[in-house]
């Protein structure tokens, strides 16, 4: 994996760029926890792909998190990055925050987006299944929510630093209030922004992946997007949580292969 | 020094296994545990309390915001004003204040505090909060990295709404209106003092600072820890050279005064107890959304008060320990004055928002504690500051000084 960087629009913003592997080029939008460290969806989509994953300002390196405040801020910076990068007719694949930008995008701009991934994808709501309140909890909850083996996301999630050390401590707050400050405008305090009524404007050929075991967005919602998306596939993977890509990147990777 | 007496108005009747039954006082407590029948008579309670201060010379009486919880029971400090402005004539009305970001459009804020101000004859002392993560966040929605951007345009339109003579339109990002026309207008003018309560951000302090604003640091950890804080503010208040007023800042300290110190902790022992363990018995995810407070913030090390709360071994911490670390400020006239007169220079305030009724306290010791307080210590207080002859004109109220009679005209 290697980073390079972007300089985009009138407000110069920087944006981080990680890049991966040979082959068809796939752009990866990454969920609200911004890139795992050696992220191993990453690492197992870029044995088969030219995987291409530009972190959202408020995330890493990327700078100019200030200048997006809604959906429609994102969505129209997904879509200059997407222009910026010059890529061919790529798969874009969005995790849960990803993919609501993914779909949004596909909605927004139909002629832009042929192949669309989403894994777990937020966006949605439905009332009688209420996404948990992902802001409010603290980082020992977030392994179990996360994950269907909540040992594996301990040591995946595990932030390679001492929590009891002041200093650590201020870098982690820090970055998770960059993080999730950004994730919050479209994400807080309900995760609804109105894709609902525009799903229907998609025609990419359009994959869902979802963990069975998905404890923040549960399955059901898989379903919620199946049937808003027309001709677009639902795959469940067994044993995997709400980090689908991240608990079993194989059978994702699979399932991509095998529907692209 | 302006000694404000203030009410949190905590629901008392939480069971004592409530820390264990319950994660947090706020946001997620089920609204089951709170008895509309009881309320009526514990908000009178409470009212009675502001109007006794009143009586018994406080400066000022306060009240404030909060939502979804059981430490403090005003989501509307504008109603308990109001019914403060009718049965008191002389202490400043001190709301501390309104969430102004949380209100839409916030003009509504510049209309009720009109209203209180015209009610009050001048006597109101308007607070512009940011409010809790838990108010403002949790309990009302707004998105946390936008909440200040939206506090600012709030103030910004509050100030232009009561400055302005004539309607005019106002295009922000949150809020548009056409016709800004605010009827009534406040007495004080341009404004009436305006109280922000800050918890440590260099922004605040700059804030208060250009504004003429009074930096109100509301904390319950007492003077000691509330020490570095407020050297912070007071070194930013040099570095922009302006003049030192202590009534540029204020500070809430928990009281109780007894006959002696061992009175002191058998009266209002149990209710200290209360207060800091369930009052404050506060889930850290609700503490601090992450966007609430600015990277810059974060970097200088400041904590927020409930995180701090949070962080904190109350259940564990004693009366000794509570009183040794000057948590609170308990004890016989004279250890209290001793204790008050240090807490006011050590921090240099012209303000002290005194927190004299404490978690389910009963009305009869609420009352000796006040009365003991207005009594023997507040006189010997008076006069720390003499430079500054007990004022500063521009953080103070100024109520009109008699009512003036409506005579219709005579057809």
């Amino acid at each position: 994996m290697k980073a390079r960087f972007l300089t985009l629009g009138p407000t110069k913003s920087r944006i981080e760029i990680v890049e991966a592997g040979k082959g068809r080029d796939l752009l990866f939008l990454h969920g609200a926890g911004g890139h795992m460290r050696d992220d191993p969806l990453i690492a197992t989509l870029s044995t088969k792909y030219r995987v291409v994953a530009p972190l959202l300002p408020g995330y890493g390196r990327s700078t100019g998190e200030d200048g997006l405040r809604d959906m429609l801020d994102v969505t129209l910076h997904a879509l200059d990055v997407l222009a910026a990068l010059d890529l061919k007719k790529p798969i874009v694949v969005g995790h849960s925050m990803g993919g609501m930008i993914a779909a949004e995008m596909a909605a927004v701009a139909p002629s832009e987006v042929a192949k669309l991934c989403l894994l777990a994808p937020a966006g949605l709501w439905l009332d009688e299944h209420p996404v948990a309140d992902i802001f409010s909890k603290l980082p020992y909850e977030l392994p179990e929510l996360l994950f269907h083996d909540g040992e594996l996301g301990r040591r995946l999630l595990a932030s390679g630093g001492n929590m009891d050390d002041p200093e650590f401590l201020k870098q982690f707050l820090v970055m998770n209030a960059r993080r999730l400050g950004m994730a919050g405008k479209i994400l807080f305090p309900i995760p609804d922004r109105g894709l609902v009524q525009r799903l229907y404007r998609i025609t990419a050929r359009t994959l869902i992946v979802w963990g069975a075991a998905d404890a923040l967005i549960p399955p059901v919602y898989g379903h919620a997007f199946k049937k808003a998306i027309s001709g677009s596939k639902l795959v469940k993977v067994a044993k995997a949580g709400h980090a689908v890509g991240h608990e079993k990147p194989a059978a994702v990777l699979a399932a991509i292969r095998d529907f692209f | 020094m302006k000694f404000t007496w203030f009410h949190l108005m905590p629901w008392p009747h939480m069971p004592d296994d409530f820390r264990q039954k319950h994660r947090s006082v706020w946001v997620d407590l089920p609204s089951r545990m709170y008895e509309p029948e009881r309320g009526h008579g514990i908000y009178h309670e409470y009212l009675d309390q502001l109007e006794f201060a009143e009586q018994v010379g406080f400066d000022g009486i306060g009240v404030n915001e909060h939502h979804a919880n059981a430490y403090g029971l005003m989501p509307s400090p504008n109603i308990m004003a109001a019914t403060l402005t009718r049965r008191t004539s002389k202490a400043a009305l001190v709301v501390l204040g309104n969430s102004i970001a949380l209100y839409n459009p916030p003009l509504r804020v510049a209309e009720e505090f009109a209203m209180l101000d015209v009610l009050s004859g001048g006597r109101l002392v308007a607070g512009f909060p940011v409010g809790t993560s838990m108010d403002t966040n949790y309990a009302y929605g707004t998105i946390p990295a936008l909440t200040r951007e939206k506090y600012a345009e709030a103030h910004d339109l509050i100030r232009k709404a009561w400055a302005a003579d004539e309607p005019f339109a106002f295009n922000g990002r949150y809020t548009k209106l056409r016709y800004v026309n605010c009827w009534p207008k406040p007495i004080q003018r341009p404004a009436p003092p305006i109280f922000i309560p800050g918890g440590g951000s260099v922004e605040t302090y700059d804030f208060c600072i250009d504004n003429t604003y009074s930096y109100s640091y509301l904390s319950y950890s007492g003077y000691l820890r509330a020490k570095l804080l407020m050297e912070g503010y007071w070194q930013r208040v040099a570095e922009r050279k302006v003049d030192e007023s202590p009534y540029r800042a204020g500070f809430a300290q928990v009281i109780c005064v007894a006959d002696t110190d061992a009175e002191a902790e058998r009266l209002y022992g149990p209710h200290v107890n209360y207060f800091y363990n369930r009052c404050l018995h506060i889930y850290p995810g609700f503490a601090d959304a992450p966007g609430y407070r600015t990277v810059k913030t974060i970097q200088t090390g400041a904590l927020s008060q409930f995180t701090q709360a949070a962080a904190r071994n109350y259940p564990n911490m004693t009366w000794k320990d509570l009183t040794e670390g000057r948590y609170v400020i308990a004890g016989s006239p004279e250890t209290v004055r001793q204790q008050m007169e240090e807490m006011i220079k050590t921090l240099r305030v012209g303000n002290v928002f005194c927190l004299l009724h404490l978690g389910n306290m009963p009305d009869d010791k609420v009352r000796h504690s006040t009365r003991l307080f207005a009594e023997k210590v507040m006189p010997h207080l008076r006069n720390l500051w003499p430079d500054w002859n007990n004022h500063d004109d521009r953080f103070w109220v100024h109520p009109m000084s008699e009512r003036l009679a409506f005579k219709a005209a005579a057809e």
